[in-house]
């Protein structure tokens, strides 16, 4: 599991990072993403969708935001 | 078969790129999106903050317009390169703070990257002559292709039919009869394309696409840059001018005053970074010290920040003033309403 800090950031900016991780890693990979702005429980699933990558998880833990994406083929 | 020629789409959220992009759809392109993140940008983060606002549903509208189309979206941080566009801006600002001409240009120029590095053949705007003021006219339509490098590589699809050939019209990739002449500043045509492709509840921004179009955030920013002697900012800066009531009883300092909770919580995340003060003998926002006071300037922000805490009518309120750690607390009267001068309100 790769874990990505985006807390803090303010929406579009935890989908950026995520996208810019997970444009380095290999489809099959998982990858955790922990968030204060509730924002992202509904932006990171959008771009999920539409970049063809699988949402395993999206909970909120005391007051974060955690995400958990495993990388899909057509990235 | 003949190749499927490439576009790239700067999608913003709105209805034009939206539309232009599925005209390409429709003509057989292979669209991706692109959509670039200034920092200024209304998604997001005001919605956040305001706790107000939680209660409608939120979303990122270049992230829905690109799940309407079913194609992919690329969000670039361009936040440090925009600094250079907003803070000299060879073609100057809008009605308030929004270099619109330099914002276009930069943003094609860096489609335009994007697109040879990534194998696209031409580029797609939303734009439409005469449907802004400054940025979308007849005259900066050229000026938009040529100083962006983009030449006549860049395609207009929703008044195509207005402006010259370009190049996927001239090579056939693209049906330059099946394009559109929409011009001047009615949105009906608009309107009814939306109708034809099935598109409802789609996002119609009043200003423009930032915060940069919005009067009282520009007079934030030039107050920003004033005060700092120099016309420079970082993340954080731009982030505060979204939040609170602003402040500014002496040249060297702001406050910045939480209006609700949700802004509490949100400035909560700078104690690290600002002096803070607080109201403990009321309930009262959590305040921001934006700049240096000496001992006289802390008393006069403490007095204001009482004013605005519930023990606004008290005789004493008590501040507690923690500088990165550093903790005192003041006994003050709050400012009668008379004495919180307009010209400090930014
Ligand atoms: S409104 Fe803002 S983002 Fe849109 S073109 Fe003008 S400066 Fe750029």
């Amino acid at each position: 599991m790769i874990e990505l800090d985006a807390r803090r950031l303010m929406c579009p900016m935890p989908v950026i990072r995520t996208q810019d991780l997970i444009k380095t890693l290999a489809s099959g990979a998982n990858v955790r993403v922990t968030c204060t702005d509730p924002g992202v429980m509904h932006d990171i699933p959008a771009w999920c969708r539409i970049n063809g990558h699988l949402l395993l998880a999206a909970e909120e833990i005391e007051g974060e935001f955690v995400l958990t994406i495993q990388v899909g083929a057509m990235a | 078969m003949e190749k499927q020629r490439k576009a790239v789409a700067l999608i913003s959220g709105g209805l034009d790129s939206l539309l232009a992009a599925k005209v390409m759809l429709e003509q057989g392109v292979h669209v991706e999106g692109i959509n670039f993140y200034t920092g200024f940008c209304v998604e997001g983060h005001t919605h956040a903050i305001r706790k107000k606002d939680k209660a409608k549903p939120k979303r990122n509208n270049a992230l829905w317009s690109a799940e309407q189309l079913g194609i992919k979206l690329h969000i670039i941080d361009i936040i440090e390169e925009y600094k250079d566009v907003l803070i000299n801006p060879k073609h100057g600002y809008g009605a308030n703070m929004n270099p619109c001409l330099d914002c276009k240009v930069f943003m094609v120029g860096k489609a335009k990257q994007w697109a040879d590095e990534n194998g696209f053949d031409f580029i797609i705007t939303g734009e439409v002559i005469g449907q802004r003021p400054m940025s979308q006219r007849r005259e900066t339509m050229p000026i938009i292709s040529e100083e962006s490098g983009a030449e006549d590589r860049l395609l207009r699809p929703l008044c195509a039919q207005n402006l010259p050939e370009t190049l996927p019209e001239r090579e056939g990739w693209v049906n330059r009869d099946e394009l559109y002449d929409f011009s001047g500043r009615t949105r009906k045509p608009q309107m009814a394309l939306a109708e034809k492709f099935g598109f409802d509840d789609y996002a119609q921004p009043a200003g423009g696409c930032c915060f940069l179009t919005d009067k009282a955030y520009s007079v934030k920013l030039v107050d920003l840059w004033a005060s700092r002697g120099k016309r420079d900012y970082a993340l954080d800066d731009i982030m505060l001018l979204k939040v609170g009531r602003h402040i500014r009883p002496r040249e060297g300092f702001k406050l910045i005053i939480a209006r609700e909770e949700g802004e509490s919580n949100f400035l909560q995340g700078y104690k690290k970074q600002f002096t803070t003060l607080k109201t403990i003998s009321h309930n009262g926002p959590l305040t921001l010290l934006d700049g240096v006071a000496d001992e006289d300037g802390i008393k006069l922000a403490a007095q204001i920040v009482a004013r605005f805490s519930q023990g606004r009518e008290a005789s004493e309120v008590e501040v507690e003033v923690a500088d990165k750690g550093q903790v005192q607390n003041l006994v003050v009267k709050p400012l009668a309403p008379d004495e919180i001068q307009e010209a400090w309100r930014v």
